[in-house]
């Protein structure tokens, strides 16, 4: 724990989604201020913070799709007390996972190999400047403890704000669970 | 020695990505690239559905800009059926337009932006950010959320949800609009006004502050495309396609962009999730593009609006081309933002908005549609090809951020050499790499889409691959 940190502390990251789940929490709107007060957004994609501090609570948006969300997820994991499935790319894989049908190759060929006029080389990964695509989009459960599954695409400002707030209070929020 | 400095994840942009500059034997930057490491592949994944559903699952794309994707794929869809769309349902689209364009501009410029322009490039990275704002200036940043609430509300009144709205369709839309849900967004109005004229007042005060990254944030000759309409006023539901050089002589004009595969092409590289646009007549990379604010305003004649107007005529001043510094798109969003209200105005006043024929059924009639609007960040296509039970045999996007991927890179190169500098490499210097990017506001959920959060240590290599120096970031410190 920092400094600034008796409040409650708070992450939120990305993984393989559409940033749908995260512009629903900035729709909570001026409740974002109020909780601006109440609670340590420690990192985010909206925060400059690039190392992933240790934190009470990480919500997660999108699915794993690549080595490097792997590798995210595990660190996420560890440094969370409580790990939030954000969505539903998060809780069953949804619009990303539909890739799965496909492989790998496919689908990189139909985006870059069959649509482009001059290809001077396909990310796929084997030059190390992008992370390699798994062979399956999974959901967040298949890889790691998940504490809790908000469901939607993406899950409502009011759940979302609601969600939190019972977190803040010390209850157990009482959601719709997966599975 | 030669080396290589990465910033990663670049933070404040929409989407995933990593700067990587690479050093001479000076240490000086020789080239500094751009790469988006997130993909998805819509391209593929919606081969085999039906083209009914492509507008649920293309607004998938992006949950920035999801109106855009279902306007592209709704008028793809109409083309499909090779029918006209109801005076009402069009009205309703481009309504809901106009929230996207006001809700993701305010996005990027109170949200994503203004920590680096109002609390400084330098400011202590824990709190350059909307917190930070909400700190030192409330009434401002609560004046930027409530301005993104106003577009994302005309949209949830329009659409049914803010975000991936099920309305829009081929032939139409699907909801009627109420008189009331009107009323209260003409109960906006005032403040959005008094907003958009404070932020405009910001930021051109605090210009004179910011010549050098106005001088070096992507400041380069290019083309700039965008849509008009026969009188070359602005256009982000249906217009023609025009393009300008940085002289601001049109290039090409009246481009039906339903033809678009005649004129733009694209490249790949291994280096980057993100393909690059290019005008093919030019070739690549020669022919490299920039779209969205800043491309929009070098290309129309006028806007169309007159508050937007006056501020137009002072934009066009600022050079005696097409204004060409990228740092600009700043400027070029907040004017784009009083057009868009004005414009909401103007729908909301349209009492055919609120009628109830609002699609139009078919059978499917073509085998192929094209469907393009201008989205926030730049001119966005859909094409479907479509097999006799209309299910989806091949499909194509091209996306506005992609159609920057050149500039954008240009742009974190020249900010590069500028400002980094490998002995005594600051945090506010690489900041201003991101600031290059954030200009752009580039969406790469779109152009692909995004990772977590990964520790950004820069680190400098010798020729060998050692490391001979690094560098964190403050809070990991
Ligand atoms: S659950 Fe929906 S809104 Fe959230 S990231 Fe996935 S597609 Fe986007």
């Amino acid at each position: 724990m920092d400094s600034q940190g008796l409040k409650p502390r708070l992450a939120t990251i990305w993984l393989g989604g559409c940033s749908g789940c995260h512009m629903s929490f900035l729709d909570m709107d001026e409740r974002l201020i109020d909780l601006a007060l109440r609670v340590d957004l420690c990192s985010s994609p909206l925060v400059d913070v690039k190392e992933f501090p240790n934190v009470d609570v990480t919500l997660v948006e999108g699915a794993v799709a690549n080595e490097a969300h792997v590798h995210e997820l595990e660190i996420v994991r560890a440094r969370s007390r409580i790990v939030v499935a954000f969505g539903d790319c998060a809780v069953t894989g949804n619009v990303t996972a539909m890739r799965n049908a496909f492989g790998v190759e496919d689908v990189l060929t139909r985006a870059y190999r069959s649509t482009s006029a001059v290809v001077v080389g396909v990310p796929d990964g084997a030059d190390g400047m992008v992370p390699r695509l798994l062979p399956r989009v999974r959901p967040l459960h298949e890889l790691v403890k998940v504490d809790y599954f908000l469901q939607g695409c993406p899950p409502s400002a009011d759940e979302i704000y609601t969600f939190l707030n019972e977190l803040l209070e010390g209850r157990t929020p009482t959601i719709r669970r997966f599975g | 020695m030669t080396g290589r400095i990465e910033i990663n994840p670049i933070t404040r942009v929409e989407g995933h990505a990593k700067v990587t500059i690479d050093l001479d034997e000076r240490g000086e930057v020789a080239r500094a690239r751009f790469h988006v490491l997130e993909f998805r592949g819509f391209e593929k994944l919606c081969e085999g559905r039906p083209f009914h559903e492509m507008p649920g699952i293309m607004a998938r794309v992006c949950g920035i800009c999801p109106v855009s994707h279902i306007l592209a794929s709704s008028k793809a869809g109409d083309r499909l059926l090779g029918i006209e769309v109801p005076p009402a349902a069009v009205l309703q689209r481009r309504l809901a337009n106009y929230g996207q364009v006001l809700q993701s501009h305010a996005l990027s410029f109170f949200h994503l932006s203004s920590p680096d322009l109002l609390l400084g490039m330098d400011a202590d990275p824990r709190t350059r950010n909307l917190f930070g704002l909400v700190a030192q200036d409330p009434d401002f940043a609560r004046r930027g959320i409530r301005l993104r609430q106003f577009g994302q509300r005309i949209i949830e009144l329009v659409g049914g949800s803010r975000i991936h709205p099920s309305w829009s369709v081929p032939g139409g839309v699907a909801r009627v609009l109420s008189s009331s849900a009107c009323d209260e967004l003409k109960g906006w109005l005032a403040e959005a006004y008094a907003t958009v004229d404070i932020a405009l007042t910001r930021l051109k005060q605090i210009l004179d502050r910011h010549t050098e990254e106005v001088e070096h944030l992507g400041s380069f000759p290019s083309l700039f495309l965008g849509m008009v309409d026969d009188e070359g006023r602005l256009a982000y539901y249906d217009g023609r396609i025009r393009i300008v050089d940085a002289e601001g002589n049109v290039v090409a004009d009246r481009l039906d962009p339903g033809r678009y595969a005649k004129y733009l092409d694209e490249a790949s590289e291994s280096w980057s999730f993100m393909k690059h646009a290019f005008y093919k007549p030019m070739g690549y990379p020669v022919g490299a593009y920039r779209v969205g604010p800043l491309a929009r305003l070098n290309v129309a004649t006028t806007a169309g609006t007159q508050r937007a107007d006056r501020e137009l005529r002072e934009f066009k001043q600022r050079s005696s081309g097409a204004v060409c510094a990228s740092f600009h798109y700043h400027l070029a969003r907040l004017i784009e933002m009083l057009h868009a209200v004005e414009k909401i105005e103007e729908l909301l006043d349209e009492p055919e908005l609120k009628s109830h024929e609002i699609r139009a059924k078919a059978q499917l009639n073509r085998r192929q549609g094209i469907g393009a609007a201008e989205a926030p960040r730049g001119t966005l296509f859909h094409h479907y090809e479509v097999d006799d039970d209309g299910l989806i045999v091949r499909a194509n996007l091209l996306i506005a951020t992609l159609q920057n991927n050149a500039a954008i890179n240009r742009a974190v190169e020249q900010a590069a050499k500028r400002f980094v500098r490998a002995d005594g490499l600051q945090e506010g210097m690489l900041n201003r790499v991101e600031a290059a990017i954030r200009c752009f506001d580039p969406c790469l959920s779109c152009s692909t889409h995004a990772l977590g959060q990964m520790p950004l240590s820069i680190e400098i290599l010798d020729a060998a691959g050692t490391v001979v120096d690094r560098l964190a970031r403050p809070d990991q410190v």
